[in-house]
């Protein structure tokens, strides 16, 4: 299996790295994955007030088009409204890396990690109105 | 990180999948291909190319016979071990069909032993999947108690391809032997590397592979016992080569390969095992003290060359990419490709996640000191950068047990 | 010196493609099924492989199928159907390895029907009719025939067997490199090859197939071939096999006709000599075969005198040769046993020269007058 330049630089060079503080309203988690799949991703999003993604951060157990696919999605959200970044999808991902065939799954787990950060900040935020 | 000089990269650490031919294999390869060489069909009677090249068939069949404490006639040569695996138990299943269609193996064996087992029970064969305990080992009590009285045949491999572990085929033989059933050893993973002697030994098929000792791909061989004599269903049908057992023009320069890798190993395995055990052991040594590895298989009754371990929170395929500068693998070759754990590790217990988070290291000859140690440093480096991406790691290091999340499944 | 003649038995390797097949054994020697560069410079010399042999005999790379050799290849077009026929037939003259599985699943209750040959050794509309008559759902024909050098016109029967339904398997490991293969407009499923048939290396062959055909493995393992075909690949060989069919295809031409010249050659200074029979000679055949005998002279007697004269040539398939029985080519034939008996094989190389003739004919022309003497003496 060949991966492609891109592939490559973002597993040997990760972009945003790290975790943020989950328990800040104005930070999204999503967690997904299973350690039984061989894959797990968190992504964390932080939003301004204007529902922008101001930051993004990321930590991925899987395999390197796992990590890629992760890294990328952080570069790709940062500057985007909500809404714009719920409507990325894995294809866009998987063409980006050029992912094998074999790993489009990977580019899948991205896609529901930021659906499921953005869910979680919106859960927050909902939660923090009804108080 | 320093390099040290001179030290060709990526170094080449991947024995048990398959071993580069030994430079005098080689040699004694090319002199039998060309016109000027002994090119003939071992199976031509007429004339002096046939029978040069049948001459040369029998000297590797006394090799090979000579490592393993086989009489030459007890050899068949085969494709490979995938061949010579199902020969053997398609062979022996199909023979001895009318004394019973129950058949015992284990759980850890290679895929060519499992695959046609699978085979047979759509064929109508019913077999037993023994669970091998967590250091690899098979115990034999619970073989005992597996055994029925239609059981024709066991198939339990030597050495394991994945964890090195070494089964007591001995003790396992005398127990088949007494019960009068058939008893099959896929040997790929250890001729050449234990010793054995099959004159002194209750095994009736034993396979064996030339690639995984120095030999060249292609080629392999089954031992078939004469006394007390054991019989064999062909499986490739055609000119009744090999006694009839296995049809097809014999590769000569192959066979010629295999025998004079037998050769060397039986002349230089004892040196050789002393080297390579050391090499592990330093290796070992070197990765031992880090926090979160395991050993995987049984550390006594083991295999010189080998040495897997999980290295817990790190995926074992990003750990693979991040070594590229090491020829590694994380399980058996054959099985790579596909994205599944594990199915050893799976069987000896251990969890998915240590499964997924498995190296396999496989030392052999050409294997070097400074390899080791830069392969320690290497691994070192690379485990602390993956460890500093996963989520995994950190709800570690924050004290959280991960059998207790509920995880998303996808 | 020795003089080979033998070729239809086993051809010495070509340099060029030992040349080729080296690096594989040596310097590039990792498993096609690891995924790092070892394993896929392996994998990538076995795809390119695939290409030659593909295109050698026009068909897609994803149609070749690598095997240990033409006995697997045929076994497994004859065994691997995973609907299993009901009833197959084969040609009389067929090669053991598909003689033998033929008769194997012919005990596990399927009918089998022989296809008859004339006494050229050819199939004929009636003796194909008869076949046909048991709705034979596999059909085996080869394209050459290893002993004859007969060529069955495998285009027209292939075309007769598809209308009736029922799948074709051709073996054409005699055939390739001496003449034009072309799988796609014989119009057959299965096809069968061998390397060391044209100076590629021993222990490796190919099935070629319609990939619409559903085939069972017949060795089971770790899945590789597509799951055709398990068992780590013979790398070197594979190299070696596409090295020497690439140059099989470039070569054909002027390795044809310089057997052809040869075999001409060989035919006219044969009907010199009095009393010398060739089989097959008013059939279309490879141009680098003939297949001859002197009546009353043992064919196996004649081959040794000729062995300690330093030529190599052969009673018949190399493959029969160890029970030392008579062809079953030329018993279809209707060729009596005793004539069968004195049947010697003599097949023409790419390396073979003008003078090798010359040594065989005037080692040939010597053998016989003495046998001819040592027979008179035991009359006398």
């Amino acid at each position: 299996m060949a991966y492609s330049e891109k592939l490559m630089d973002h597993y040997e060079n990760p972009r945003n790295v790290g975790s943020m503080d989950k328990k800040d309203t104005s930070v999204g988690t999503g967690m997904v994955g299973a350690p039984a799949c061989g894959d797990v991703m968190k992504l964390q999003i932080k939003v301004n007030e204007e529902g922008v993604i101001e930051d993004a951060r990321f930590k991925t157990y899987g395999c390197g088009s796992a990590i890629a696919s992760s890294s990328l999605l952080t570069e790709w959200v940062k500057g985007k409204t909500l809404e714009e970044a719920s409507e990325i999808k894995n294809s866009q991902i998987a063409d980006e890396l050029a992912l094998p065939p074999v790993k489009v799954h990977c580019s899948v787990l991205a896609e529901d990690a930021i659906k499921a950060a953005i869910d979680d900040f919106k859960s927050k935020q909902t939660a923090e109105s009804d108080a | 990180m320093e390099i040290v000089k001179n030290m060709k990269l990526p170094i080449y650490l991947d024995y048990s999948a398959t071993t580069p031919a030994d430079s005098r294999v080689a040699e004694k390869m090319a002199a039998c291909m060309t016109i000027d060489g002994d090119f003939g069909n071992p199976a031509s009677r007429s004339h002096v190319f046939g029978w040069k090249s049948d001459e040369l068939v029998s000297e590797a069949r006394q090799h090979v016979a000579a490592l393993i404490g086989a009489d030459p006639k007890e050899i068949v040569w085969t494709s490979g071990a995938t061949e010579s695996d199902n020969l053997a138990i398609k062979g022996a299943a199909h023979f001895y069909q009318r004394k019973g269609k129950h058949i015992i193996t284990c759980k850890t064996e290679h895929k060519a032993v499992l695959d046609t087992c699978r085979q047979l029970e759509r064929e109508g064969f019913e077999v037993t999947y023994l669970d091998p305990e967590e250091s690899g080992l098979i115990d034999i009590a619970k073989l005992e108690a597996a055994m029925r009285d239609d059981t024709v045949l066991v198939s339990i491999m030597h050495v394991n391809n994945e964890i090195g572990v070494i089964q007591d085929i001995a003790s396992i033989g005398t127990l088949c032997r007494s019960r009068g059933i058939i008893f099959h050893v896929d040997a790929a993973q250890s001729a050449g590397k234990v010793d054995m002697d099959l004159a002194n030994l209750d095994v009736d098929l034993m396979s064996f592979s030339a690639h995984k000792i120095y030999g060249p791909k292609g080629v392999g061989a089954l031992y078939v016992q004469r006394k007390p004599r054991v019989r064999i269903e062909a499986q490739m049908h055609g000119g009744g080569h090999e006694r009839g057992m296995r049809s097809g023009t014999l590769a000569v320069h192959q066979i010629v390969g295999m025998g004079e890798a037998f050769r060397i190993a039986k002349e230089e395995m004892a040196e050789e095992n002393a080297r390579i055990l050391a090499l592990r052991n330093r290796l070992w040594e070197g990765l031992k003290d880090m926090e979160e590895v395991y050993l995987n298989g049984d550390a006594e009754h083991h295999v010189a060359g080998n040495l897997n371990v999980s290295f817990n929170f790190v995926e074992g395929e990003s750990l693979i990419m991040a070594l590229k500068d090491i020829a590694v693998s994380s399980g058996s070759a054959c099985t790579s490709a596909s994205l599944e754990p594990s199915y050893v590790l799976r069987a000896i217990g251990r969890n998915d996640e240590l499964a997924h988070s498995s190296i396999r290291f496989s030392i052999g000859r050409f294997t070097t000191e400074e390899e080791v140690d830069y392969t320690i440093q290497l691994v070192k480096n690379k485990v602390a950068k993956l460890r500093d991406l996963s989520p995994l790691w950190e709800m570690y290091l924050d004290g959280i047990d991960l059998d207790s999340v509920q995880w998303a499944a996808h | 010196m020795n003089t080979y003649l033998d070729h239809n038995a086993s051809t010495p390797l070509d340099e060029r493609v030992l040349d080729e097949m080296m690096p594989y054994l040596r310097a590039h020697h990792g498993n096609p099924s690891s995924v790092y560069r070892e394993g896929r410079i392996a994998r990538q010399a076995i795809e390119t492989a695939r290409q030659q042999v593909a295109q050698f005999v026009n068909a897609h790379p994803s149609q070749v199928v690598f095997t240990s050799g033409g006995t697997e290849a045929n076994n497994l077009a004859l065994k691997g159907l995973v609907v299993a026929p009901r009833c197959v037939a084969v040609s009389a003259v067929e090669h053991a390895s598909v003689l033998a599985p033929a008769q194997q699943s012919a005990i596990e209750a399927c009918q089998l029907v022989r296809i008859e040959v004339d006494n050229d050794g050819l199939i004929t509309e009636e003796t194909m009719s008869r076949a046909l008559a048991s709705s034979p759902e596999l059909v085996s024909i080869m394209l050459a025939n290893n002993e004859t050098g007969v060529i069955q016109d495998v285009a027209h029967w292939a075309e007769m067997v598809a209308s009736t339904g029922a799948l074709f398997h051709t073996d054409a490991v005699q055939a390739a490199g001496k003449m034009e293969i072309d799988f796609s407009s014989l119009g057959v499923q299965l096809l069968s090859l061998s390397s060391h048939k044209l100076y590629g290396p021993k222990g490796v062959g190919a099935l070629v197939l319609d990939k619409r055909i559903e085939l069972t493995a017949q060795m089971l393992g770790g899945g590789q071939e597509a799951g055709y075909r398990s068992g780590t690949e013979n790398v070197a060989a594979i190299v070696g096999f596409g090295k020497a069919a690439e140059l099989a295809s470039l070569e054909l031409q002027s390795r044809c006709s310089s057997a052809l010249a040869l075999k001409q050659k060989l035919l006219r200074r044969l009907s010199e000599v009095e009393a010398v029979i060739v089989f097959s000679g008013q059939a279309e055949c490879l141009p680098n075969t003939v297949f001859l005998a002197v009546p009353g002279i043992d064919g196996e007697t004649l081959l040794m005198e000729m062995d300690r004269a330093g030529i190599a040539v052969s009673s018949g398939s190399a493959c029969d040769s160890q029970k030392s029985g008579v062809s079953h080519t030329l018993l279809a034939m209707g060729v009596d046993e005793e004539l069968a008996r004195c049947a010697v094989r003599v097949s023409i190389g790419k390396d073979n020269t003008d003078q090798d003739i010359d040594v065989f004919m005037s080692a040939m022309v010597q053998q016989i007058k003495a046998l001819q003497e040592n027979t008179m003496l035991a009359w006398a």
